[in-house]
């Protein structure tokens, strides 16, 4: 093959990384899964034919919210640390993400005690219910995807097994990690503000 | 993949390992080559499971008040028949297509993500067995089916637990839950390995047709799949835990199934269509010897259906009653999508223009594309037409629209695209004389059942009935619509014939039989596992044209 004749010397041949290209189009994915459902709870916002409705039941979740978009910041640091070769840096932003992280889940698991509970709004109880639950739960299920791996990466760098050379693993996973979080700001304004 | 020890397919090699250590060699696999044949294979195993259902729909539907099948079996069958077409067949086979060929065609030695690519294809195929394993199930208290019987579009609230008792429609919507990751993995492996492992001098203007249009595809698959799925979850969440989402009778929406269903189903078929038009546009230049006409205006009517057919998918919805402001605006964006596949007709048959066109198999399947594909475009036209489509919609003239794509158009591209690079996988040459012998057998029964149920559908037969009434004009082109299949399956038979028999018997093919200009034709055939001893580097669109033609090479007209 190094027999054709070229046209003229090339210029420097670089494409972009795969990871990160890998999960920006995953991402588009998600995007679209999450669409049906912000567009199935706009459709039937006020349509439940019995109660509880969202303004009797939902508070704003601030603290849930300070989490989760301070959590962005900690893991964006953690890997610019990483990046910079400060390993020890590295791994207290790392962990600063997943207490972060588990913060916003126990503040969703303490909201829905209080709406089965308290309120007796499960998935059934009427249309609110069903679409709560739906997308509230689908975003909850991405940050529980989000910390299998934030903890993978927090033993391996417990153990001492992280290096500046798996930053590229790292960016893979602060990329999701960013998009779970843009993700919450859409959920909020539709449940809590719009919703409401 | 460093081992070179077992290459596709080598004569040579068969006689050492066991079978059992074949097989486990296969199952193991992580080899781009190796996992696009199995997704072939599985296509085409579901293929004629497909096609027999669809034989024991026309059987039933021969003459009239027949009763080969129950009522309810034909809704099993037409529901199954659908699903398998769409999802076990025609996903599958294109990505098989795409796995083969996109590495070879970019020049690169695998994947981006080599194992997501074996999860993909192994999601896929445990989807479909577990779609499929409904039919061991036993029938379900009140007269539910087996297997589904909700149609391939599963309407709300036909698909809610109160009309679908049982678990028929639980298998349906799991399984396609599955399917669907698949794809979708499938599809960010594929798009990443185009955009981030092209070879030296491989720019985006530079990439063969077929691997622009899997690009586009792909992007579609992430934008347009999707959806399905999460619609599948809420649809999920409805029978399994009690959600009303498309329960009418708790204030749910049967409509907002129909436009979760159709934003997936409408762009479903451009993911389906356009592999075929990639198959189109590497054979025909090929077997007219004449580079492709308008390279870069294919790649913008690619891109252009590929976002045109984002938005049009609630004409598949206008006999819910949608506002007039809906309706003009469905009906114009169909018509627009008209526009760049017609510059793709017209390119086509630019480049065949003044070649010296060799009828091999593979081009006799491609021209007939070109005819078929054009009345598939024309009924599609006319049925974007509101009152035209409030008249016809729900008839066998839909039906026959719809096959012409499918069938007439993609299926026939995907024989062409079988023909064309079965040397390559397998180093042998398929029969010409039983290729012909397919060819026509084919040509002719696909016209004789789709051609009469133009008519059948304009008279007013109802899809999706399970029979007709005599005396009412039917009769006629249903018979011919049903003796037409007699000649599509020996047509079929002889494909499969072909297929086996060249495998050992045909003759070798060698690198390159067709005298072809991309990437995939320089290195052996079959490929070793590392598909390029050493990467090439391009300098134009057909590189093997300048590696033939030193004295003239393309890119000093590019």
């Amino acid at each position: 093959m190094t027999a054709i004749p070229m046209p003229q010397p090339t210029t420097p041949w670089t494409l972009p990384r795969r990871g990160p290209v890998g999960i920006l189009l995953f991402i588009l994915a998600e995007s679209s899964i999450f669409a049906v459902f912000v567009a199935a709870y706009l459709f039937y916002i006020g349509r439940s034919l019995t109660g509880p409705t969202p303004r009797e039941v939902l508070q704003f979740p601030v603290v849930m919210t300070v989490c989760l978009l301070s959590s962005s910041l900690t893991i964006h640091l953690a890997t610019r640390a990483l990046r910079n070769g400060a390993l020890g840096r590295f791994l207290r932003y790392w962990l600063a993400t997943v207490l972060l992280g588990a913060g916003f889940l126990a503040g969703t698991a303490r909201e829905w005690h209080e709406l089965i509970a308290e309120h007796h709004l499960t998935i059934s109880t009427n249309l609110f219910g069903s679409t709560y639950y739906a997308l509230v739960g689908l975003h909850a299920s991405h940050v529980i995807a989000g910390m299998v791996m934030l903890l993978i990466v927090a033993a391996f760098g417990l153990a001492g097994r992280i290096r500046p050379v798996h930053v590229e693993r790292a960016d893979v996973i602060s990329i999701y990690w960013h998009f779970v979080d843009v993700v919450w700001i859409v959920v909020v304004t539709v449940v809590y503000v719009i919703g409401r | 993949m460093t081992t070179t020890r077992f290459p596709i397919a080598a004569p040579a090699e068969e006689s050492t390992p066991s079978v059992f250590d074949r097989l486990h060699e296969w199952v193991i696999t992580v080899d781009h080559k190796r996992l696009g044949i199995m997704y072939i294979v599985f296509a085409l195993g579901f293929l004629v499971i497909g096609g027999l259902e669809a034989t024991l729909i026309r059987l039933q539907l021969a003459v009239p008040d027949n009763h080969v099948v129950s009522a309810q079996t034909f809704n099993t069958l037409f529901t199954m028949h659908g699903t398998t077409m769409v999802f076990l067949v025609g996903m599958p086979i294109l990505a098989g297509f795409a796995n083969y060929l996109v590495p070879l065609q970019i020049g690169t030695r695998d994947l981006a993500f080599p194992r997501l690519n074996s999860f993909a294809f192994w999601v896929t195929c445990f989807g479909g067995l577990l779609l499929y394993s409904s039919f061991l199930t036993a029938p379900a208290l009140f007269g539910g089916a087996a297997a589904p019987d909700v149609g391939w579009f599963g309407y709300a609230p036909l698909t809610e637990p109160t009309y679908s008792r049982g678990n028929a429609t639980d298998y349906w919507v799991i399984g396609l839950i599955i399917v669907g990751f698949g794809s979708i993995a499938g599809a960010v492996n594929i798009a990443t390995t185009i955009l981030t492992m092209r070879t030296k001098g491989m720019t985006l203007g530079r990439m063969p047709l077929f691997t622009w249009i899997t690009l586009v595809v792909q992007c579609m698959i992430l934008v347009a799949v999707s959806p399905l799925t999460a619609a599948l979850i809420l649809l999920l969440l409805d029978r399994g835990l009690g959600a009303h989402f498309f329960d009418t009778q708790a204030g749910g929406s049967a409509v907002l199934w129909q436009h979760f269903f159709w934003i997936f189903g409408h762009p479903e078929v451009y993911v389906l269509m356009l592999p075929g038009f990639g198959f189109l546009s590497e054979i025909i230049p090929v077997f007219s010897r004449k580079v492709i006409f308008g390279y870069p205006v294919m790649v913008a009517a690619t891109v252009a259906i590929g976002f045109i057919s984002l938005g049009v998918w609630a004409h598949h919805m206008f006999s819910v009653g949608m506002s007039p402001a809906a309706n003009t605006y469905f009906a114009i964006a169909t018509g627009l999508v008209g526009v760049p596949t017609g510059i793709k007709l017209f390119n086509w048959i630019g480049t065949m223009w003044g070649g010296r066109i060799q009828l091999r198999t593979p081009m006799l399947f491609a021209i007939a594309v070109l005819v078929q594909f054009l009345i598939a475009g024309i009924t599609g036209v006319m049925l974007s037409v509101v009152p035209f489509d409030w008249q016809l919609t729900d008839t066998y003239f839909v039906v026959a629209h719809f096959h012409f794509v499918l069938v007439g158009s993609l299926l026939f591209a995907i024989f062409a695209a079988v023909y064309y690079w079965y040397p390559k996988a397998t180093g042998r040459m398929l029969s010409e004389r039983l290729g012909k012998w397919h060819f026509w057998l084919f040509l002719v029964g696909f016209n004789l059942t789709f051609i009469p149920q133009h008519f059948a559908g304009m008279l007013g037969m109802p899809r999706r009935v399970y029979t007709f009434l005599p005396e009412r004009g039917l009769e006629i082109w249903n018979l011919a619509s049903s003796i037409g299949v007699a000649f599509q399956l020996a047509g079929v038979a002889c494909f499969v014939w072909n297929l086996i028999r060249s495998y050992r018997r045909g003759a070798v093919a060698g690198n390159d039989p067709w005298d072809a200009w991309t990437l995939e034709w320089a290195t052996s055939s079959p490929p070793p596992a590392y598909n390029f001893a050493e990467l090439p580097v391009v300098g134009s669109r057909r590189p093997l044209w300048d590696l033939k033609h030193p004295e003239d090479p393309d890119w000093q007209y590019e």
